[in-house]
């Protein structure tokens, strides 16, 4: 017998399948707009992350990687294993004590601007690894911009995940976010330089 | 002729006697506790009796058993006869003040980790281990986590709160 | 640096003054987990190699000692996670082997189905791997699509997709619906074309078969000195298949072969994988024949009778109060359980993966430990990679199958 709905029934109308580009003034032949939007625009299209795969969720983010649920659909093709040439640090899976120094070590390397994203439970909090040996949250060590849940989380998860980076890269941030104040007391409270 | 536990049992108690104790059988399994010094002599006359030939390791493991004293760490032996098809159990236990034990990494190389293993979670000292340093846990840590002194959780976390989950500090359900 | 290093010999006729130090560290690329090995290099040979693991320890043994039997499972589901069925139904095994519960026929032959189909997502997993290290990705991305099907099946069952937490102490949770045969259908009609494919891209492969012929080897004493199972040690030459020699869960209905290679390099052991997965297939199809010759109802037996240690049914826990409070007492472990050590093994896809559970009768185990083959034979690893190229060692390594959970845990 099926139960009435309860959720999801004030439907949004227009659903947008396209991203519209930046707002402008465009006239013929040329576009103007601001800055950072351009910029924006080409960062949050080309991504180049940094699967930093220790455990379970690594291999969902294999299977994001695959042909079913391609994340190269959002120009994050390239993925790098060097921290000096990429843009978004992807901690994916349970993080221990003892790796904790080596995701520090792997986060300074990496040139501004960075992102991270921390998927799975493990990795936002510790999960269900409440034990002596687990850091309990990446966020212990390192700055973390989205979170995404899940044990391990759907590849669809993951890829909500990375459009809500690409919406902060795209939106949210100025060009040069390391100069900004709560960016500087940010890194302070890390003890980050 | 079959290798059966019985034979198993009179060939071991033939070499060596009344030093076997606890011979017992649960669910099938040939199980027998050894003195402690005596654990290399076993596996090697299990290792080189033509009839036994129980030359794989299974697993090597630890066990802490706080109420037994004079006995508190149990080192537990997994062996197999692959021709045989046949496994044994045996377990030498030993006191938690001098937790010396020889290692069998001479006899089998699988022993290595293992007893590292087993090294860092209760404390067991293996005597003439080429590289006993912890292996799984960081290596500053100064205390054997496995035993059942020390709580499964980091005391020093700040963000979980015990008494949310039922817990109020100390170990156990 | 050359004085901390001095103790490592440098071989007859190297023209280098001391040894190079190289870092494999935890980060990888490929995305095998994270160990770390400190190599001492000659040149682009290895001279020796330090192991060292632990970067994922996250203490299930202890964890274990807290939590009732059901608990467990969700523990051991991350224990080898690229085939998590196998490990949970290893645990209900072992537990039912504690517990004295029998199980039906069916339900040990939809255990097979589900274990097989685990065997063989993680081996194509670890065959596409040792594709992508020695540069070929196309074959990796063939075969992931495939492993979706297998995860389309699992969640049918279960729910979940990779990290299952499968099946009771005494079987299944729900029945297998027809949607669940109709995909199995389909992945036993599209499979082997794939299967054939991906063969045909390596197995006669100049360019592969240079590559894995004749490094990473190993003899079949040294591996069963070290403690070897499973793929690695089949193919060194030994047979020892724990489905052959202890079986369990009605493997002994079941005819298949037990491929066996030779040398044990890192070709023999892409070819035991890839052989195996097609002896998974064969097994899946015969326990799919006989699965359909059960009739009635016997066709809807999921489960052994066991109420004191099977959960009831969802749609009585909602709505019954018995149902309620015997799911909330098995969950918390309020039933009996009988004391005592119990060992069992099941044949993981890495090797032969034993749980070792001593019960005082008490809610929770005293103590669980796992006998996990990957830690236990990457032991090994210097030995075998000693002399060898550095890009060599890389290709042992993802052919060793290290799956970085199952040797930490």
């Amino acid at each position: 017998m099926a139960r009435p709905v309860r959720f999801n029934i004030n439907a949004q109308a227009d659903v947008k399948l396209v991203k519209e580009g930046p707002e402008g003034y465009s006239g013929e032949g040329f576009f103007a707009t601001s800055l950072d939007k351009v910029v924006g625009l080409g960062r949050a299209n080309s991504m180049w992350p940094l699967p930093f795969a220790t455990s379970c969720c690594g291999i969902e983010f294999m299977a994001t990687m695959g042909a079913t649920y391609d994340f190269a659909r959002f120009g994050a093709e390239r993925v790098g294993f060097s921290p000096r040439q990429c843009d978004l640090l992807m901690v994916m899976g349970t993080i221990a004590k003892k790796m904790g120094p080596v995701v520090k070590q792997v986060y300074l390397q990496m040139a501004e601007p960075r992102w991270v994203m921390a998927v799975g439970a493990c990795a936002s909090s510790g999960g269900i690894f409440d034990t002596y040996s687990v850091l309990q949250g990446i966020d212990q060590i390192i700055p973390v911009d989205v979170y995404v849940p899940g044990c391990p989380p759907r590849p669809e998860a993951i890829l909500d995940g990375f459009m809500k980076v690409q919406e902060l890269v795209h939106n949210k941030e100025v060009i040069r976010r390391r100069t900004s104040d709560k960016y500087k007391e940010l890194m302070e409270s890390y003890g980050i330089q | 002729m079959p290798l059966t536990n019985e034979t198993i049992t009179k060939k071991l108690t033939e070499h060596f006697g009344d030093q076997l104790t606890d011979i017992e059988e649960p669910y099938g399994l040939l199980t027998f506790t050894a003195p402690k010094d005596l654990n290399l002599k076993v596996m090697q006359f299990l290792y080189d009796d033509p009839e036994l030939k129980f030359r794989f390791l299974t697993d090597l493991t630890g066990v802490h058993f706080p109420d037994r004293k004079g006995g508190e760490l149990a080192v537990v032996y997994h062996l197999h006869n692959l021709e045989d098809n046949v496994r044994l159990r045996f377990r030498i236990f030993t006191d938690i003040a001098k937790p010396d034990v020889f290692t069998a990494t001479s006899l089998f190389s699988a022993a290595n980790w293992m007893e590292r293993e087993t090294y860092d979670f209760f404390g067991v000292n293996f005597v003439g281990h080429p590289n006993l340093k912890r292996v799984l846990n960081v290596d500053e840590m100064d205390y054997f986590p496995m035993r059942k002194e020390y709580p499964l959780e980091d005391q020093t976390r700040t963000d979980k709160d015990d008494e949310m989950f039922g817990r109020g500090g100390h170990i156990g359900i | 640096m050359s004085e901390q290093h001095q103790h490592v010999k440098l071989p007859d006729g190297s023209i280098e003054k001391t040894t190079t130090t190289l870092n494999m560290g935890p980060t990888h690329p490929a995305t095998h987990g994270v160990f770390q090995n400190i190599l001492e290099l000659d040149g682009e040979r290895i001279v020796s190699a330090d192991s060292t693991v632990g970067y994922i320890h996250r203490a299930f043994e202890k964890i274990a000692e807290r939590r009732p039997l059901y608990q467990i499972t969700p523990l051991t589901d991350r224990l080898n996670y690229c085939s998590s069925p196998i490990n949970n139904m290893g645990w209900h095994l072992t537990c039912e082997k504690l517990l004295g519960v029998k199980t039906p026929k069916r339900v040990d032959y939809l255990r097979i189905i589900v274990m097989e189909l685990a065997r063989i997502s993680d081996h194509l997993i670890c065959n596409s791997i040792v594709g992508v290290d020695a540069g070929a990705y196309t074959g990796f991305l063939y075969v992931m699509q495939y492993r979706e099907l297998i995860y389309e099946i699992y969640e049918e069952v279960c729910g979940s997709r990779l990290t299952t937490n499968i099946g009771r102490i005494g079987g299944f949770e729900r029945n297998f619906t027809n949607t669940a045969f109709t995909k199995l259908e389909k992945f036993l009609r599209e499979y082997p074309a794939v299967l054939k494919e991906f063969e045909n891209m390596f197995m006669r492969n100049r360019i592969f078969m240079e590559r894995t012929m004749g490094t990473g080897g190993i003899s079949a004493e040294r591996a069963l000195n070290y403690g070897f199972t499973g793929p690695n040690l089949r193919a060194t030459g030994v047979d020892y298949d724990v489905r052959a020699m202890n079986p369990y869960s009605s493997y002994e209905d079941f005819s298949f072969n037990i491929p066996v290679g030779s040398t044990g390099d890192n070709y023999d052991r892409w070819l035991v994988r890839e052989q195996e997965m097609w002896e998974s297939l064969g097994i899946i199809r015969q326990a799919y024949e006989k699965i359909q010759e059960f009739k009635g109802a016997d066709a809807e037996v999921y489960h052994a009778n066991v109420p004191e240690y099977y959960l009831p049914k969802k749609e009585d826990v909602y709505t019954k109060m018995e149902a309620l409070i015997w799911h909330f007492k098995i969950i918390m472990g309020e039933v009996e359980m009988p004391a005592g050590e119990v060992y069992h093994s099941v044949e993981g896809a890495n090797g032969e993966l034993g749980f070792y559970l001593i019960s005082d009768g008490g809610r929770a185990p005293f103590r669980l430990h796992f006998r996990r083959p990957c830690f236990i034979y990457y032991q090994a690893y210097p030995e075998i990679t000693q002399g060898s190229m550095l890009s060599d060692a890389v290709i042992t390594m993802s052919s060793l199958n290290l799956i970085a959970g199952e040797m930490d845990a």
